[in-house]
């Protein structure tokens, strides 16, 4: 929803921070932009022109990716059909539900689809954002007619060829599942792909009604579900390139601390350790590099390093103080919200009959992604060329340019398959990629140039930063016996994330951030208003999976849900009256009706010691309602509530792929799960960040996930993304459960936790 | 120099002796699918059979292994039940972003294994030692359920 905001204005500044736009392409352009973009591909080589071609008409300016189908798909001439992917994938399967997409159009036959990936190059664009973003779950959301354009405009190259090469109207050729057929005459797609791209690329190309879609909306499995279960997928962890070195890097303890004395000697002694090097790290930081001949030499090599650090004028966060230092800001004072619904006059809660007065903590967070951050680097004084899983190559690439002195046309990236990222690979600071670049600029100036993989430990990849946000909200609530909300005052207090990035000329206004607002308030018309506090704080935060609405969902859906059981109202109920009938929560209505139907809530009797629990949100421009059920487990002092069953009502519009949005939204319910499980939270003592591994970073197990049953609400909208907006409404919808088993509200997350007054 | 039986061929590995059974697998003999996840036996990824013992290869100095037989997720198809359960891995998609799934898969398999008919109790006890941060859990339960209905 934020990240829309963003459309109108990106151009000018993706074509400033990525570099050129994506140029007017001629055809010829287009095949070797195939050649190009096809890494590790084996693609046909460039054929030479055709006088036919030399001649044709160029492409007028202004060209659109989705106009540019040699950048995106190739089919060798066994038929194998490559789609490349203008995202990265970390688990949400958009290179297969983007192929899906683009394979209906062209006809393909599915079962000879590949996936790849494209890289940083302006093809590669998001067609609205201008940049090369994976986030803010907009992959499908924008590239949907996108990659059905590039699947017709290819099928009609495919058919204009066989048109020419048999001499017969376009008109009496049909294509399916592959090739191309007249009368008695067939050529498969890969025979006709070589002389396709040379034919001129159409202009208009008419979409298929979707009532025939044979592959769009269809429950598919992902294409590497293979790969990922015998070994064979790779992920920038296991790249590998000749003579490549693997460097790990001690980092300071505290953010931004720097190297006073570096004491090498018995780490260089240690077989297989090459060099060491100091190095420029984030935040005006330093960290010393161990470059080895391997990963455990370099680990053994690092732990042999004695640094003295230089810790002057660093500040020392402490998460104890910051929570005492939040909930102070949080009685008064802020910038107010700029949107209108968050500037109302609230001065009658003063009076109101009702009244709850509420403070809520959110902690730090790590992303935990199971693959720890890699970077490999082959650097050499014209090119500098980096293998990694990366949400933004342009930013990463213009960034990691601007570092080593080189135009952004001399970086390539390779974009990999990501275990896991969850935002973690987004930086608008490209901070880790340009890390990894220090190292290969250290050992080229000191005359070792070689390629070498950057790997960050499960310790430094916890201890680096880049959280989400520690996020204190204060909400003060008037309302009457019939649980009108008479007025709804509000603040939060949270780091920016996007503040001294380039994301902050669009997602900050009048000082606000809006990734820190988003969640609040919708779809209730309720009279709110709304400020919000950004201390500057030197601990670094980011995205992290449904950003603002991690915390905001949590906050609005639990003080509805207390609003409506102070009221002696049902909580389903209170919500569908507040909705009323407002067009804008139409699809809140459906999502929750559904979810509340499949689960049976309010007809089926749960056993003693159950409980349900509701909650229903909208972030990213779909909606995922949640009818819970949990239960007390255990006796006495060690009863706890567990959640033991998930109905999940989805509205993301016309759905592309059902097996993976069930997917998402089962793997999110965990993903928040954990967010109110203890042990999942990251703390800071005196700059250090307290939690180095999954022993004191505890995330879900097999035994803490409940059975989630999701249901697609049916739609022929244009489709919406969901690799986030299952998570927000499912920790509310857990708490309200909880709140119905003990009696207690949980304002802290993790449950348990409690941080000082 | 340490000699091993690795995927049914016997192999020597040069690495120093104290070097994770990770490390050589990754670095050293080039086989990529075992996962670094944690460092620590914490998160699973790392999952190898040592002598038919699921085990947590990133702790496991190489060693410790001499002699041994280590079977990894590249050869676990050429068992039976290793074969049954990345089948069933693919009926059900359990991947999202893969990285933690050799890492399931060989600890499934070990179960598996020992146990034909594990209860959802025994299938959590024997799970527990696997991250997986995508969420999959539901989806690996139904799986190995599934594995274990076509063995029996």
């Amino acid at each position: 929803m934020i990240l829309d905001r963003l459309i109108a204005q990106s151009q000018a500044q993706a074509a400033d921070a990525v570099g050129a736009p994506p140029p007017a392409l001629s055809r010829r352009q287009f095949v070797t932009l195939t050649v190009g973009g096809a890494v590790g591909l084996a693609f046909m080589p460039l054929a030479t022109p055709s006088v036919r071609a030399q001649n044709a008409p160029t492409v007028p300016p202004g060209q659109k990716p989705t106009e540019a189908p040699g950048a995106f798909v190739s089919i060798a001439r066994d038929g194998s059909t490559t789609v490349l992917c203008n995202r990265m994938d970390m688990g949400q399967g958009i290179e297969t539900a983007l192929a899906m997409i683009c394979a209906e159009e062209l006809d393909a036959d599915w079962s000879r689809v590949v996936t790849g990936f494209g890289n940083q190059r302006g093809n590669y664009v998001d067609p609205f954002m201008g940049m090369h973003l994976t986030g803010g779950s907009n992959s499908v959301k924008n590239s949907y007619l996108q990659y059905r354009e590039l699947g017709a405009r290819t099928r009609a190259m495919l058919l204009s060829a066989a048109a020419r090469q048999w001499n017969v109207p376009v008109a009496s050729l049909t294509a399916a599942n592959g090739v191309v057929s007249a009368g008695g005459r067939s050529a498969g797609y890969g025979e006709l792909f070589d002389a396709a791209m040379k034919e001129p690329i159409p202009e208009a190309v008419t979409l298929k009604d979707p009532a025939t879609f044979r592959l769009i909306g269809k429950p598919t499995g992902l294409k590497p579900s293979a790969a990922k279960s015998n070994g064979e997928q790779r992920y920038g962890m296991d790249v590998s390139l000749p003579g490549m070195k693997t460097a790990l890097i001690l980092r300071p303890p505290v953010f931004g601390g720097k190297v006073a004395s570096v004491d090498a000697a018995q780490a260089l002694r240690l077989p297989g350790v090459e060099a060491v090097y100091t190095v420029p790290l984030d935040r005006g930081g330093q960290g010393v590099a161990v470059v080895a001949s391997a990963y455990w030499p370099a680990r053994q090599g690092r732990e042999a390093l004695k640094v003295q650090w230089d810790l002057a004028g660093v500040e020392k966060a402490d998460t104890g103080e910051l929570v005492q230092r939040y909930r102070a800001l949080a009685r008064s004072g802020g910038t107010l919200a700029p949107q209108q619904h968050f500037r109302a006059d609230v001065s009658a809660a003063a009076a109101a009959p009702r009244k709850i007065s509420a403070e809520f903590v959110f902690p730090y967070l790590n992303h935990a992604q199971m693959e720890p951050l890699a970077c490999t680097v082959d650097l050499t004084a014209e090119r500098c060329t980096m293998h990694y899983a990366s949400q933004m190559p342009g930013v990463d690439a213009a960034t990691v340019a601007a570092f080593l002195g080189m135009k952004p046309e001399q970086v390539d990236i390779v974009v990999q398959m990501a275990g896991g990222g969850f935002g973690r690979r987004a930086t608008p600071t490209a901070e880790f990629p340009r890390e990894a670049a220090a190292v290969a600029q250290a050992m080229m100036r000191a005359g070792k140039p070689a390629p070498v993989k950057v790997v960050w430990s499960r310790e430094d990849d916890m201890r680096s930063g880049y959280y989400r946000p520690l996020t204190v909200h204060r909400a003060e609530i008037g309302f009457d016996d019939s649980g009108r909300v008479l007025g709804w005052d509000h603040r939060i207090v949270s780091q920016s994330i996007v503040s001294g990035s380039p994301f902050e000329a669009f997602l900050v206004q009048q000082g606000v951030d809006g990734t820190t607002t988003e969640g609040m308030r919708e779809p209730y018309d309720i009279p709110m208003r709304l400020a919000v506090h950004h201390p500057k704080v030197n601990v670094p935060v980011l995205w992290w999976r449904a950003v603002g609405s991690t915390h905001t969902a949590y906050v609005m859906e639990t003080l509805i849900d207390e609003i409506a059981v102070a009221t002696k109202q049902d909580p389903v109920a209170y919500r569908l009256r507040l909705m009323g009938d407002s067009p804008k929560a139409a699809r809140h209505r459906a999502a929750l009706q559904l979810a509340v139907d499949q689960s049976g809530y309010g007809r089926k009797a749960l056993p003693a010691g159950a409980a349900w629990g509701v909650a229903v949100h909208e972030s990213f421009e779909s909606v995922v309602a949640y009818v819970v059920e949990a239960r007390m487990q255990g006796r006495g002092a060690q009863a706890r509530p567990v959640l033991v069953n998930v109905t999940a009502g989805v509205h993301c519009n016309f759905c592309v792929n059902p097996r993976t949005v069930e997917a998402q939204v089962q793997g999110s319910v965990v993903m928040a799960l954990g967010t109110t499980m203890a042990g999942e939270r990251i703390t800071l003592k005196d700059g250090v960040v307290e939690q180095s591994n999954y022993h004191q970073f505890a995330v879900p197990r097999m035994a803490d996930a409940p059975r989630v049953a999701v249901h697609i609400v049916p739609s022929n909208d244009p489709p919406k993304g969901m690799g986030e907006p299952g998570l927000p409404p499912l920790a509310p919808a857990f708490a309200n459960a909880v709140a119905r088993l003990t009696g207690q509200r949980h304002r802290e997350l993790p449950f348990g936790a409690s941080s000082p007054a | 120099m340490t000699a091993l039986t690795l995927n049914g061929k016997p192999v020597t590995v040069t690495a120093d002796p104290t070097t994770p059974l990770l490390w050589a697998l990754r670095d050293d003999l080039g086989l990529t699918g075992t996962k670094f996840g944690c460092g620590m036996a914490q998160c699973g990824a790392c999952t190898v059979h040592v002598n038919g013992q699921a085990v947590r290869s990133c702790v496991t100095p190489l060693a410790s292994v001499a002699g041994a037989r280590v079977v990894t997720i590249e050869a676990i198809d050429q068992d039976r039940v290793g074969r049954a359960v990345e089948a069933a891995w693919v009926r059900h998609d359990v991947a999202q972003c893969g990285y933690c799934q050799s890492g399931q898969v060989m600890s499934a398999t070990a179960l598996l294994q020992r146990n034909r008919k594990p209860t959802d109790a025994q299938i959590d006890a024997a799970m527990a030692g696997n991250i997986c941060r995508c969420g999959t859990y539901q989806r690996v339960r139904a799986a190995i359920r599934d594995a274990s209905a076509s063995l029996a």
